[in-house]
């Protein structure tokens, strides 16, 4: 055995124990937190909305086909898309742009799909809402009036509002017609708003919802910035730039200044993405927002603030949803089926190739979990047509094997000694090995195309686990199974060529 | 030594003897449903909605229900048991999906909702139009790669059009059987059967390749041989590998078929018959294609044809 083959066999042996602790199934995941560095990432199976139960829904935007949506909309709506998602407490959304004029999102384990696809089809309010106390954490959810009076029913869409005080209760709606402007709003008789200010002027009430809820009132909307941009403060923290149109400035200055010291949080459909503190009276209707941020999220909040409300109408377009326990009955099963169709595979390379046959089994069961620690580290989200790509590649990829080994065979035969016959199976089936893959993989890679211009996410996922499958096939049952054998035939050697039922000619 | 090629006319005509009832079946579908297979809401846009209720009941009885809520024309179908009940219907709201349920459990008690799906008429057409670009593209894609892989074997186009050819075979025998059972068992096309579709051809040609591969390899080592021969030879060695290949491929699509999840059953059945009539196709087809080709038969069999009415 060549020292390179050794080097080899302890690169494959260190790789198996590296997937075995991924595959394993109660991996804790890497969690490293020392010299200033923390890393905390959990290693398990993402597993798709058919497998989960879940709803996943496909939003167009509504508008004539000839109108042109720019992607700058189109991402805009897709972070207010996915704010509504994470408002709505969903564990391991996925919102993205599928195509150029359409968002998927799923959402795993949701159990009242009806309510979450409500909640996406809300317009996407911002409001600047009047706050006196304390910091408001991001991502709290409040009432205000803003979002009673301009959103009607669009708006009180029943998104489960978390506020501090209360249990979710949903919004009130009011019966009058309010449509005045944010401005005009008016304070109400809310608990915990003691101290609206006294320059708003008060034209109308408006029906409030339960007592107990506080409602903040809403200073000003989306509707009042004329534009918001990235900056920098003295410090070189980012900052967010607004302007507001002239009559927002109006209503800005007053309040501010009547307001200096107190906070102003800033709401996006009803939950909080900023609450700085009023430092000063402004006045000329231009404004910055400080916080403690990163670049990444000012961008973020400046892409919200620009776009408070959707830049584009949303339409549902396509929903799908399914039960959690069907998508469980069919992992069992299919997994169960997997296994017993595997269990074969390997009993058939045993019987009819022995000896090559039993490293084979090995470089397949590595080749299993090799995939299969791949899908998790990835992550890929794993659908049932995703399980049933990786199983069908589990029991394609001994085909390399098949190839390699009956060309052995026949170079036997053709009366070769053994040592080179090994080599001339390996070297000879490799082309047929690679060309015959490369169209699978060609055909693979057409299909992840369509699975994600058309949120096809079943498609997407039997694409990936297959191609993953074929190129990590192509190394083991090449790389790993010809090590395998180099190891055995150094230590057993020539010898072998006398028990031909060991290598099943 | 085993004599395929010199057999080659009574496989094509066994091939012809399956693919002919698909093309039937095909026909028939155009027909009725205006496509070579009957399609799922995924293509012709519509609403699914599958509900379980706590006993069985019958598909008549709440296709009524369905219809005294406004609904044109649903269709109705039970699954297992029949307390399973699979609704079909053009494209619905799912204000209109409530109001179905709550009439539905007045009539026949609680039920659990297992499945809605709703796809618009704007993603049905777009989805149909890129299932058939896709399959041109993976075709042309595989014949480009064919022509370049074999491009210093003389004749390498004629190795791409006959790889095509077999694949064109398996596409029929697939979409034939699905179309069989579309028009018997009321089988229907979802995004899932074009990904059958689309595999079957990935490993049909897989398939042919590793037999091209070895003529690719043998034409040069016996140059004094008959080239009908160099095939045969070519196809005798690479016939144990393909049917071990072939055998575990199919051990772990009949095991998912037989114990595997509901749901894939028929993307799985699709599969299995594309890789059946792939394996068969590029031993029995593709391979003896490219012999006759060579020996110029398409042309002679044409102009048989035209001579034989001249005869009678």
């Amino acid at each position: 055995m060549r020292a390179r083959d050794k080097r080899l066999l302890a690169a494959i042996v260190a790789v198996a124990v590296f997937v075995a602790w991924v595959v394993w199934p109660a991996n804790p995941g890497i969690h490293f937190h020392a010299l200033g560095l923390g890393i905390d990432r959990d290693i398990k199976v993402r597993q798709g909305l058919d497998l989960s139960g879940g709803v996943q829904v496909l939003l167009e935007a509504d508008v004539p086909a000839s109108e042109a949506v720019t992607r700058e909309q189109m991402d805009a709506a897709r972070a207010i898309a996915e704010n509504r998602v994470n408002a709505l407490g969903v564990v391991e959304p996925n919102v993205q742009l599928v195509g150029n004029r359409r968002i998927l999102v799923e959402l795993p384990g949701v159990a009242d799909p009806d309510e979450a696809v409500q909640a996406l089809r809300g317009t996407g309010l911002l409001e600047f809402i009047v706050w006196v106390s304390i910091d408001l954490e991001p991502g709290t959810a409040v009432n205000t009036t803003g979002r009673s009076a301009v959103g009607g029913a669009e708006t009180a869409s029943p998104t489960p509002e978390v506020t501090p005080t209360t249990g979710a209760t949903p919004l009130a709606t009011p019966d009058s017609t309010p449509s005045a402007p944010a401005a005009d709003v008016t304070p109400t008789a809310a608990a915990g708003d003691a101290t609206a200010t006294p320059s708003a002027p008060a034209q109308e009430a408006t029906p409030g919802p339960t007592p107990e809820e506080p409602v903040y009132r809403t200073v000003l909307t989306g509707k009042d910035l004329k534009s918001v941009s990235l900056g920098t403060d003295e410090y070189g923290k980012p900052e967010i730039d607004f302007v507001l149109n002239p009559e927002g400035a109006k209503v800005f200055a007053e309040h501010t200044r009547a307001n200096v010291g107190k906070f102003l949080a800033i709401t996006m459909d009803g939950v909080v993405i900023s609450c700085p503190q009023i430092q000063t009276g402004i006045t000329e209707g231009q404004g910055r927002i400080t916080g403690k941020f990163t670049l990444a999220e000012a961008r973020a909040l400046v892409v919200q603030l620009k776009y408070g409300a959707l830049p584009v109408p949303l339409k549902v377009v396509e929903r799908r949803t399914v039960g959690p326990t069907l998508g469980q009955d069919s992992v069992a099963r299919t997994t169960r089926a997997g296994v017993i169709g595997l269990v074969v595979v390997l009993l058939f390379m045993l019987v009819y190739y022995r000896l090559p046959g039993a490293l084979a089994d090995l470089a397949l069961i590595m080749y299993a979990m090799v995939t299969f620690a791949l899908f998790k580290l990835i992550p890929v989200t794993l659908t049932l047509p995703g399980l049933t790509g990786f199983l069908l590649s589990v029991g394609m990829a001994v085909d390399a094997n098949i190839l390699i080994f009956e060309r052995m065979k026949e170079e036997l035969r053709h009366g070769r000694s053994l040592g080179s016959a090994i080599e001339a199976g390996f070297s000879r089936a490799w082309t047929s090995i690679r060309d015959s893959n490369l169209s699978t993989l060609i055909t693979c890679c057409i299909l992840f195309w369509f699975g994600s211009t058309y949120g096809a996410s079943a498609v997407k996922g039997f694409a990936v686990t297959l191609f993953l499958g074929v190129v990590v096939s192509m190394f083991t049952a090449v790389t790993v199974t010809r090590t395998f054998i180099r190891a055995a035939f150094a230590l057993m050697g020539e010898p072998l060529r006398e028990k031909p039922w060991l290598l099943g000619v | 030594m085993l004599d395929i090629i010199g057999k080659r006319k009574w496989y094509f005509l066994l091939s012809a003897l399956i693919i002919i009832p698909g093309l039937v079946a095909i026909g028939v579908s155009f027909a009725r449903y205006g496509a070579p297979v009957r399609l799922g809401i995924d293509f012709t846009s519509g609403s699914l909605l599958e509900v379980e209720f706590e006993q069985a009941v019958l598909p008549g009885d709440v296709r009524a229900v369905v219809e005294s809520e406004g609904i044109a024309d649903p269709r109705v179908q039970t699954v297992g048991d029949g307390r399973t009940v699979v609704i079909r219907t053009k494209t619905i709201e799912a204000e209109t999906k409530l109001a179905i349920e709550a009439a539905l459990e007045r009539r026949f008690g609680s039920l659990t909702e297992l499945r809605f799906e709703t796809v618009g008429p704007s993603v049905g057409r777009e989805v149909t139009r890129a299932a058939v670009a896709a399959v041109v593209v993976a075709a042309l894609g595989i014949l480009a790669y064919i022509v370049m892989a074999f491009r210093k074997v003389p004749n390498a186009f004629r190795y791409g059009v006959c790889a095509l050819a077999a694949m064109l075979h398996d596409i029929l025998v697939a979409v034939g059987l699905f179309s069989l059972m579309g028009l018997l068992a009321g089988w229907e096309a979802d995004a899932l059967f074009l990904t059958a579709l689309l595999t079957v051809i990935g490993f049909s040609v897989q398939d042919t390749i590793v037999v091209f591969d070895r003529i690719r390899e043998n034409v040069p080592k016996r140059r004094g041989e008959p080239y009908e021969l160099i095939v045969n030879r070519s196809l005798l060695e690479t016939l144990h590998r393909s049917l071990a290949t072939q055998l575990n491929a199919m051990f772990v699509l009949i095991a998912i078929l037989f114990f595997g999840g509901a749901t894939i059953k028929q993307f799985v059945a699709v599969m299995l018959i594309g890789m059946l009539s792939g394996s068969y196709s590029s031993i029995f087809n593709a391979v003896p294609l490219l012999v006759v080709w060579e020996k110029g038969e398409i042309r002679s069999f044409f102009r048989q044809l035209r001579r034989q009415p001249a005869v009678q």
